[in-house]
This record gives C-alpha cells, sequence and structure tokens, in this order.
C-alpha cells in the first residue's frame, strides 16, 4: 500500500511537468469531429458536437449522466451501430477518413480503434486466448507469433507478472482489477491506434483503480487514449486534455489544468465545484 | 385453538409450506411406487421358482395330477366361480382362493397357464428330478428326463441321463453358435453382394450401359459368390445334422413322453434341486439373456435387445438431426431476424407446434418424409431397386426425422432463451476487436450457450424417447431381429426398420397372443425403457453440467 502511494506520487509528479505547456493548437490530430449529431429515434442525444482528438495524449470526457459523453465515445469504434434506431448525422475523420463513409470496414475500424468498457467483459476462455482472440480473428494462427504477442501484450498492461504461471487458467478466476487490464492487454494485442475507455475503473477497487491509471500514463506513449470518466480527480489525474458535455453539447474542450484550474464557461465552473451532476 | 391464533399461523405462510410440502411427497412417492411396482413385476419374472406337483380334484370328476409354478393368487367370492362353470359345491365357504399356474407344455395341453381352485388342490410337493425346459418353440416345458439318445439309440437312463444331458447342451450350444455366425455373418454377406450385384446389373440395364463385358464381368462375380455359398452349404449342412444328432425323451406329468432334440432347447435346469446361490446365478444370466437376446415366440420369450438398439439409435440420430436444426433457427430468430410482429408470430406458431398430438407428426411423417421425401429419393437414386421401396418406406431414418421435427421446437425455445441471457458486454467485447457479428456468435455467443442447448437437448431427448404413438406409422415394427448397424456396406442401414421399447410394450402387452406370458415381459419393459431414456438424460445432464461449470462465472 505504502509503495503504490509512493509510486503514484510520482507519476502524478511526472505528469504535472508534462503538461506544463500543452495547447491544442499545437497538436497534431489523431480524430476529427468536425460536426456530428445523433439520434436515438426522434429523440437527439448530440448536439452538432465538433472536436478535435489529439494523438498520442489522453482526453477525458467529464459531464453528468446521460450528457452524451459515452454516446460520443461510442461513435468513434461505430459500436452505436448496434442500437436498434441510432442515426448519426455528420462525420468524424479518422487520419482524414470519414468512418461513417460507405463502404467503410466496420471491423477494421474497431481493430484501429479499440475500447475497454465499464465492467470487465473477459471470455469465458483462458488468459491466454483472451488476448489471441483478436489476433486469430485475424487469422493469425502461428504459435509463436501468438506466444510474443500475448506475452507482450500483458507486459504492456502491466499483468505479466501476476499471471505468467498461469496462462491456460480461465479469465473468469481473476480479481476484477486484473479482468479489467487483461481486457485492455487483449485490446493492445491487436495494436490499434486509439484506445476509448469509458469509464474503465467505474467498478473497481481504489488499488485497482490507481493501477489502471498508471497504465494510462504508461500506454500514452503509444497509443491516443480518449477517456470517460465520472470521476473529476480521476480526469485531472490522468488526462492531458479534457472535454466538458452537458445535455448532449461540447461545453467546453481544452488542456486539463485550465479547464480544471480557470474554466472558461460558467457550466463547467458549476459542474467542477460540484454544484450539480 | 382460538380464533386469533388461527389467523397468525395462516399469516404465517405455515399452510402453504405443508401444501407444498405435502406435494413433494406425493410427487416422490408417486414415482417411487411406480417404479417399484414396475421393478418387482418385471424383474420377479426371471427368477426360478420352484416347480409343484400336486393333486387337483374337481368335485365328481376324477382326480388329476398338476405340475407347474405358482403364478398368482387371489381371493373370488363362491358365485363367480360357479358362475364360470365350475361344479361348487353349496357348502362352500364364501370366498374361495383361485391360482393361476404355469404349467407350460403348450404342444400337449393347448395353453402354458390354466385357473385353479386353490381349495382343490393338495399333497403340494417339490419333487427334486422335475425338469424345467425352456425350448425355442411351444413355450416351456415341465415333467422328467427318461432318457438321452444319440442317433436314436439310447445313451443314458435313469440318474446318469441328467449329466449326459447337460454335456450335450452344452455342445449344442456350441454347435448354434457357429450355426448363427454362418448364417447372420458369412451367408448374410454373399446375399448382400448377390443383391449388390443384382442392383447394379439393373442401373446398367436402366442406364443403358449394360453391355457384353458388363454382362460378363457381373456373372463371373455372382459365380463366385455362388461357389463360396456352395462351400458354405456343405459347411451348413454338415453343421445341421449334427445339431439334431442328439435328442432326449421326457415325460409329462399326465404320462405322455415326448422326444426332443437338443436344438430345440435353450435351457434345461431343475428349478426344486437348486440352491438359492444357483438360483442367483441362473437369474442374472435370464435377465442377462433378456437384455442382449433377440425375441422369440411373438415376442413373448427370449430378449428384447434389437428394441434395446432402436431405441437408442433412433434416439441418437434424432439428437444429432434437432441439434443443428434448432439451434440454427434460434440464433436466426434471436441474433438476426428483426424483432416485431413477424418473429413474435414465428415464436407463437414454435410454441404452439410443441403442443400438437404426437399421432399428427406421425401421420405428417409419413405422408411427407416417407411417401414424398422417401419416394422422390427412391425415383431419383434408387430406380434399380423399383418396385421395391429403399427410403419410400418406413424406416429408421424417417422414424428419427419425424420425432426431430416433434422435437424441434423444445430445442430452439431454450436455445433462444440461452441466447438471450448472455450478456451484451460479452458481445460487444468480442465487437470492439474487430470481430464480425458472425464471428462473435461463433468464437463467444454460441459456447457460452451451449448448456442452454444442452437443455433444450435433454428435453427434446426426454420428449422423443419416449413416443410411441407417430412411430407406428414411419418405421417401428412388431419384430426386426437385424439391427440396422452390422458389418455390410454401407454400415449404418438407415432405410431398415427398427424396433423399439415403447411399441414393444405396447405389442407384448396388447398384441400377444399369450396374454400371460407376456404381462411380466411388459413390466420389465417399461423398467427398461425408464432406465434407457433416464440413463440418456443423465448423460445429457452431466455434459451440461460440466459446459455450465465452465461458464458459471459470467452468469451473474
Amino acid at each position: 500500500m505504502q509503495h503504490e502511494t509512493h509510486s503514484h506520487g510520482m507519476n502524478m509528479a511526472a505528469l504535472g511537468r508534462d503538461k506544463q505547456d500543452l495547447n491544442l493548437a499545437n497538436e497534431s490530430t489523431c480524430l476529427d469531429v468536425p460536426g456530428l449529431s445523433l439520434f436515438y429515434g426522434d429523440k437527439q442525444a448530440l448536439y452538432d458536437v465538433r472536436m478535435s482528438i489529439p494523438r498520442q495524449r489522453v482526453t477525458a470526457f467529464i459531464g453528468p449522466s446521460g450528457c452524451g459523453k459515452s454516446t460520443l465515445l461510442r461513435c468513434f469504434n461505430r459500436m452505436n451501430d448496434l442500437v436498434d434506431g441510432c442515426r448519426v448525422e455528420g462525420e468524424i475523420l479518422l487520419d482524414g477518413q470519414n468512418i461513417y463513409r460507405k463502404g467503410e470496414d466496420v471491423a477494421e475500424l474497431r481493430r484501429r480503434v479499440g475500447m475497454v468498457f465499464q465492467k470487465p467483459n473477459p471470455f469465458p476462455k483462458s488468459i491466454y486466448e483472451n488476448v489471441a482472440y483478436g489476433l486469430r480473428i485475424q487469422g493469425i494462427n502461428q504459435k509463436r507469433v501468438l506466444d510474443e504477442a500475448v506475452e507482450q501484450s500483458l507486459r504492456g498492461a502491466a499483468l505479466w507478472d501476476e499471471v505468467k504461471d498461469r496462462l491456460d487458467e480461465s479469465a473468469l478466476g481473476m480479481s476484477g482489477g486484473q479482468q479489467q487490464r487483461l481486457v485492455i492487454a487483449r485490446t493492445i494485442a491487436v495494436q490499434p491506434e486509439v484506445l476509448l475507455l469509458d469509464e474503465p475503473c467505474s467498478a473497481l477497487d481504489p488499488i485497482s483503480t490507481l493501477k489502471v491509471e498508471e497504465l494510462i500514463y504508461e500506454l500514452k506513449s503509444k497509443f491516443t487514449i480518449v477517456i470517460v470518466t465520472h470521476n473529476m480527480q480521476q480526469a485531472a489525474r490522468v488526462s492531458d486534455y479534457t472535454a466538458f458535455m452537458y445535455m448532449g453539447k461540447l461545453i467546453e474542450f481544452g488542456d486539463t489544468d485550465t479547464l480544471f484550474t480557470n474554466p472558461a464557461k460558467k457550466q463547467t465552473e458549476d459542474y467542477i465545484t460540484g454544484r450539480y451532476g | 385453538m382460538s380464533k386469533q391464533s388461527f389467523k397468525s399461523w395462516y399469516k404465517s405462510g405455515e399452510p402453504g409450506i405443508w401444501m407444498s410440502g405435502g406435494a413433494v411427497a406425493i410427487a416422490v412417492i408417486m414415482t417411487i411406487g411406480l417404479m417399484a411396482v414396475i421393478a418387482v413385476r418385471g424383474l420377479g419374472h426371471f427368477w426360478p421358482s420352484d416347480v409343484i406337483e400336486a393333486r387337483y380334484s374337481v368335485p365328481g370328476q376324477p382326480v388329476q395330477m398338476l405340475l407347474g409354478e405358482l403364478v398368482q393368487e387371489e381371493e373370488v367370492t363362491r358365485e363367480r366361480l360357479a358362475g364360470a362353470g365350475l361344479p361348487i359345491p353349496a357348502d362352500a365357504p364364501e370366498f374361495m382362493r383361485r391360482d393361476l399356474f404355469k404349467v407350460g407344455n403348450r404342444d400337449l395341453t393347448g395353453a402354458d397357464f390354466t385357473w385353479l381352485v386353490g381349495d382343490w388342490l393338495s399333497e403340494h410337493k417339490t419333487p427334486e428330478d422335475i425338469v424345467v425346459l425352456e425350448r425355442r418353440e411351444w413355450g416351456n416345458f415341465y415333467g422328467r428326463l427318461v432318457n438321452v439318445q444319440e442317433a436314436g439309440k439310447v445313451v443314458a437312463e435313469g440318474d446318469a441321463a441328467w449329466a449326459e444331458l447337460q454335456k450335450r447342451i452344452e455342445r449344442v450350444d456350441g454347435l448354434q453358435a457357429k450355426l448363427n455366425k454362418l448364417h447372420k455373418g458369412d451367408i448374410g454377406a454373399i446375399n448382400h453382394g448377390l443383391e449388390r450385384l443384382r442392383l447394379q446389373e439393373r442401373k446398367l440395364e436402366l442406364n443403358g450401359q449394360l453391355s457384353d463385358q458388363a454382362k460378363a464381368d457381373l456373372a463371373a462375380e455372382r459365380a463366385e459368390l455362388n461357389a463360396r455359398y456352395q462351400g458354405l452349404e456343405a459347411e451348413l449342412m454338415a453343421l445341421n445334422a449334427e445339431f439334431d444328432r442328439d435328442s432326449a425323451t421326457f415325460k409329462a406329468i399326465d404320462g405322455r413322453e415326448v422326444n426332443l432334440t437338443l436344438g430345440k432347447l435353450v435351457h434345461a435346469y431343475k428349478p426344486n434341486a437348486m440352491g438359492p446361490l444357483d438360483k442367483i446365478g441362473f437369474y442374472f444370466a435370464k435377465l442377462w439373456e433378456f437384455l442382449s437376446d433377440e425375441p422369440r415366440e411373438a415376442n413373448t420369450e427370449g430378449g428384447i435387445f434389437p428394441a434395446i438398439f432402436g431405441t437408442v439409435m433412433m434416439t441418437l440420430i434424432m439428437a444429432i438431426l434437432v441439434t443443428p436444426f434448432g439451434v440454427l433457427a434460434a440464433v436466426y430468430l434471436r441474433e438476426y431476424a428483426k424483432q416485431g410482429t413477424m418473429t413474435r408470430i414465428i415464436r407463437i406458431a414454435v410454441n404452439n407446434l410443441a403442443g400438437v398430438p404426437a399421432i399428427v407428426y406421425g401421420v405428417f411423417g409419413l405422408g411427407f418424409f416417407v411417401y414424398m421425401v422417401g419416394g422422390s429419393i427412391d425415383r431419383l437414386f434408387f430406380p434399380e431397386a423399383a418396385p421395391a421401396p429403399t427410403f419410400g418406406t418406413p424406416g429408421l431414418l424417417w422414424a428419427s426425422v419425424t420425432l426431430a421435427i416433434l422435437a424441434v421446437p423444445v430445442v430452439i425455445v431454450a436455445t433462444e432463451e440461452g441466447l438471450a441471457r448472455i450478456p451484451r458486454a460479452v458481445r460487444e467485447g468480442s465487437l470492439a476487436l474487430g470481430a464480425t457479428k458472425a464471428e462473435t456468435l461463433w468464437k463467444v455467443v454460441l459456447p457460452m450457450a451451449s448448456p442452454a442447448m444442452m437443455t433444450g437437448l435433454i428435453l427434446a431427448v426426454a420428449r422423443a424417447a419416449g413416443e410411441v404413438a407417430p412411430l407406428m406409422l414411419v418405421g417401428v415394427v412388431k419384430l426386426a431381429p437385424t439391427l440396422p448397424v452390422d458389418g455390410n456396406y454401407p454400415f449404418v442401414h438407415l432405410d431398415q426398420k427398427i424396433m423399439h421399447l415403447g411399441f414393444h410394450i405396447y405389442d407384448v402387452g396388447f398384441q400377444s397372443p399369450n396374454v400371460e406370458a407376456a404381462r411380466p415381459l411388459v413390466f420389465a419393459t417399461a423398467l427398461l425403457l425408464v432406465l434407457v431414456i433416464a440413463l440418456l438424460n443423465f448423460a445429457a445432464v452431466a455434459i451440461r453440467n460440466r459446459l455450465r461449470e465452465k461458464y458459471k462465472a459470467l452468469e451473474n
């Protein structure tokens, strides 16, 4: 516990240094949203959202429940396609390509834009097979390649040392925090460009939360990360940029320090000072 | 009890507990009672009970000697006996005993069973020299051994005859096994080969390809088979002569003597001379015979192995057919079909299908599968066999298919419920890794739904294995000792007719010429049917539980 707190503190310090001169204008854009509206049947859930998500940075979406932050996140890998009656207007550009264009290979898009869900959702398979799943889907079946990818991904998710001796055991026997890191390992095994994290720590205890947060910090160097969180402290700790959403609208988007210390909009200030939400 | 406390007792829910507990108890008692009745009545049949010799004196008639096994006794009123035409004296007691004896010797007396008035029997004895013969024809024989003969000459008499008889029966059993092998194995294969050649020739003829060359080839093959048959026939004749060499003379209780060749005997034993251990050994031998032998004498004697085999085979084929069919239907309904009025109507239809009387499926199976599908298959693929039908006649395949149709709603409903229970999160997890919907279904969802599929299969087996009515129309017959699996190409004969335990019960119980002999077999067969179905179910439950264990953690 002692050790955990200590390393956590170190990371936060490092994080702080990183954050000093962040400016959206200087970033290279990974996901560009030039204007996006979304409807569930007749009900509009997103209102003309415009934003650019910077490459290899952590972007956090905050806002009260039902503000549309998860809905927006699920637009980036078109998970909303699975919802009956969901209709999207506008476009999202991944590396300049509209992911909502006709003929887009959704499976390939989802490989490039990985997603981790609120509740850990490992498959009822062995730890090894969970991580190898995405690769097997792509038709990669050579044992040597898989072994290497599994090890690398588990190391990448800071899970290797804990599970290396029981790779053949069922993933369902792991703790919740381990399961969530396994899901992250499974996601990075297919080498995506973007990682979407949908409240990844909401079902975890504080220690597991800490581990996942450290992991997010580690992964930033390789992936563009977008995280939805309910927890403003978490947003402040892990993210470089933060977007505040309210009632389906993007209210404010900027570097995390500025947004939390000196919000430009009244609504943002009300939210982060706890006046609603 | 005061009104207040009764009210509080009522409110406490105690009456409900008593009522539900009582319902469970009644259900358990009924099940156990049913099984016990079936087991006792059916299993008792194989016990070699003592043979009683007694004097039977009907008033006003000469005294007769009786020899037989006591099967059943009951109390009846004097009036009823008198009404049956018996000379009941006026001073007879109000209630009299009536006994059912198995006296055998059907060839001599015309019936193996006889009802006697118990009060008129006297001097019960169980002499040790009484021999019971189980014969291949004419049922049991009860009497005494006189002598043993070889080719018409007496070789043993008196006390030495019994040992000689045992020895010679053993020899005949060995010959019987050889004959069986010859008949079913070698000669069966030749017959099969000849039939195949005939069909080949007819096919070539129909196609206009019957050249002289082909004719000569076929003739050569046929000549070879015939030559082989000639050789076997000589062997067969020799064996038959050996088989019929020995005979024995027995004396019935009325003094008549019967000479039987030993080939006609299945068992010869002296129940009155047997100790308890001998009897137990004999009992299990008989039980095993019942399980492993073919039926004899219009199914009232011998075993029921073909029926067990037919039941299991048919149920397995049904399971193999129904599972993929039901699962595919459920997957489409739940995963792909647009949920709406149409799917709701289909679901209602599927559920109603499960309630259609089974005989209706039988009629459908006969009309659609046997005559339409089977008839078309015959026209297309087996024109050479015409006019004899191959698949256009009731058989194993059609029985299985009909049962599969009958059981498919259960599988669909169970699988659908299983699919509905798979958490959305797991499906999304797979999709988010770049898997398509089909890959997700195949690699994640279906394995997780497999316990539900097994549940459906268990219900399907339970429903189908016990079904009788439709089977009478689509492939089950009274007697089909040839198993649908044998050593002749194509090894599994789906077009063959089969026997079935359920139908066997009906046939033995209600269509038998010998009601008294058949009754215990009805119970024994019923017990066996229950056991076979229970066994099939337990196997499926065991598989399901293993699968459930594997996917348990995700269910909650």
